[in-house]
């Protein structure tokens, strides 16, 4: 690199998230699948061997990637590639960071690999997205370095209330932040189980310092609009779309949903045509060890 | 004055905070209507290849080629991939605004790992800190007058009612782009 430069600087790795704001990042298990999101106008693309679906309904131990199979992705779009890692597989973080995927997600989806310990993402110099449920696990996971954070959801269901219920506990804990007195801050950050000054600092700004996306269960352009409108930089659709009748307009549909969220017009005529809607299941007919989003601590 | 933000995807509400700092009215731009709305554009950082796919499947990019030619429109790395006229490493197929005199490389200075934070000096000795991101690098900046440097090389260029950047000035909070962009404007407008 040349002089008079920093690199992997905290505000270069959330800058990075913030690039990809307005857009949405769509789960893909080949070069075929990577190409109709990119057409599609996403603005990265999940690598993955199987959907959450499917790693629900197949069950087994979930995993990294085979290297072959994000490099077939990587060289097939050019825009930014994304791959998961276990919960606290810092080696399997290794092997991504040495692959040079642009971006690593630590990610409940698959089996954790600790079930004490999130991965220290500060000895990465690539960025990590890491899932929520609440604020006090969001900054829990940007004291570890992550530099953007993605309401979990509950991935592979295509039932969007758990998303609904994320991204609403998330922003109504950060509403309640902003209304304390600075005295009250410190055991808020007791209770928030998280940094007082990462907590002051949110308390003062109203907002997390990281991108926020909305994860788990999107798979209609009106879940995506909905997303949007409650405050969600940009949304993660994993089987979706490829699990729906028609993937390649409704990769499209959701697209346009995500930028023109506000404009209902535009939402109702995404929403035509686009055949059948991924079958999901019902997270309330989940029995709860089967409800990924309870993974992560 | 009214400037218009590209609002397709990518941080536009950094640019829109800046302008607002700046004592600019801004306005988001995701239609034709709102584009008839502004004096001049700015087509903010984001990835190049989903806004050139959104400009397309939104039907908006016949519209931001015709408002390019006369009006002002400042385009930040993203952005200045979009308006170059020659574009290394884009897709084969990949839509362009173009208009600008430049040859451009796509990500030039590496992928995610060789994103960084430098400074920038402008031509009247203003250095400003600013990111590099997936950052597109500008190999010749033919008849452009050279805006800012970052070691020695272009990293902000002019050209007529164009003006490209291949750095992001609205995370660090940089300001002295956007006043450049302001005062071009101002000039279009007298």
């Amino acid at each position: 690199m040349t002089n008079n430069t920093t690199e992997s600087t905290p505000l270069v790795k959330s800058g990075l998230a913030e690039m990809l704001k307005g857009g949405v990042i769509m789960d893909v298990v080949n070069a075929e699948q990577a190409i109709i999101a990119q057409d599609a106008g996403a603005v990265a693309v999940m690598a993955l061997e199987r959907v959450p679906a499917d790693i629900r309904a197949q069950g087994g131990v979930a995993r990294m990637s085979d290297p072959d199979l994000l490099d077939g992705i990587r060289a097939a779009v050019s825009i930014p590639v994304m791959a998961k890692v276990r919960i606290g597989h810092f080696v399997e973080a290794q092997i991504l960071q040495s692959l040079k995927v642009d971006y690593i997600d630590e990610s409940e989806v698959l089996s954790p690999a600790d079930y004490i310990n999130h991965i220290d993402k500060w000895k990465f110099d690539i960025p990590f997205v890491c899932g929520a449920t609440n604020l006090g696990e969001a900054l829990r996971r940007i004291t570890e370095g992550a530099a953007m954070i993605r309401s979990k959801g509950e991935a592979g269901t295509g039932d969007v209330s758990e998303a609904t219920k994320h991204i609403r506990t998330i922003f109504g804990e950060i509403r309640a932040l902003s209304s304390r007195s600075d005295d009250e801050l410190f055991v808020a950050a007791k209770e928030l189980q998280a940094p007082y000054a990462l907590v002051k600092q949110v308390a003062r700004e109203g907002k997390l310092p990281v991108v926020l996306f909305v994860a788990g269960g999107v798979a209609t352009p009106a879940d995506a609009a909905m997303m949007m409108q409650m405050g969600a930089d940009g949304v993660f659709v994993g089987s979706g779309v490829f699990k729906s009748g028609n993937p390649v307009a409704r990769a499209a549909a959701i697209v346009k949903a995500t930028t023109f969220y506000n404009d209902a017009d535009v939402v109702a005529n995404a929403s035509r045509g686009l055949g059948e809607a991924m079958v999901g299941i019902n997270v309330n007919d989940l029995p709860a060890p089967h409800r990924l989003s309870e993974r992560g601590w | 004055m009214r400037i218009g933000v590209l609002a397709l995807q990518g941080d536009s509400r950094e640019h829109l905070l800046l302008l607002k700092q700046l004592g600019v009215e801004g306005l988001a731009v995701k239609t034709e209507g709102d584009l008839a709305a502004v004096d001049a554009l700015i087509i903010p950082g984001g990835e190049s290849t989903t806004i050139s796919k959104l400009l397309v499947n939104f039907d908006l990019m016949p519209q931001v080629r015709t408002f390019a030619k006369s009006k002002p429109v400042l385009g930040t790395c993203a952005g200045l991939i979009l308006i170059s006229d020659e574009v290394i490493g884009a897709l084969p197929d990949q839509e362009l605004i173009t208009g600008l005199p430049v040859k451009t490389e796509r990500n030039a200075y590496g992928g995610q790992l060789n994103s960084f934070e430098g400074s920038v000096v402008f031509a009247d000795g203003t250095s400003e800190n600013v990111a590099f991101i997936r950052a597109p690098k500008i190999l010749e900046a033919g008849n452009c007058e050279v805006l800012a440097t970052h070691n020695q090389e272009p990293v902000a260029v002019k050209f007529r009612n164009l003006m490209g950047a291949s750095f992001h000035p609205e995370l660090t909070g940089a300001t002295h782009l956007h006043k450049l962009f302001i005062s071009l404007v101002e000039e279009h407008q007298s």
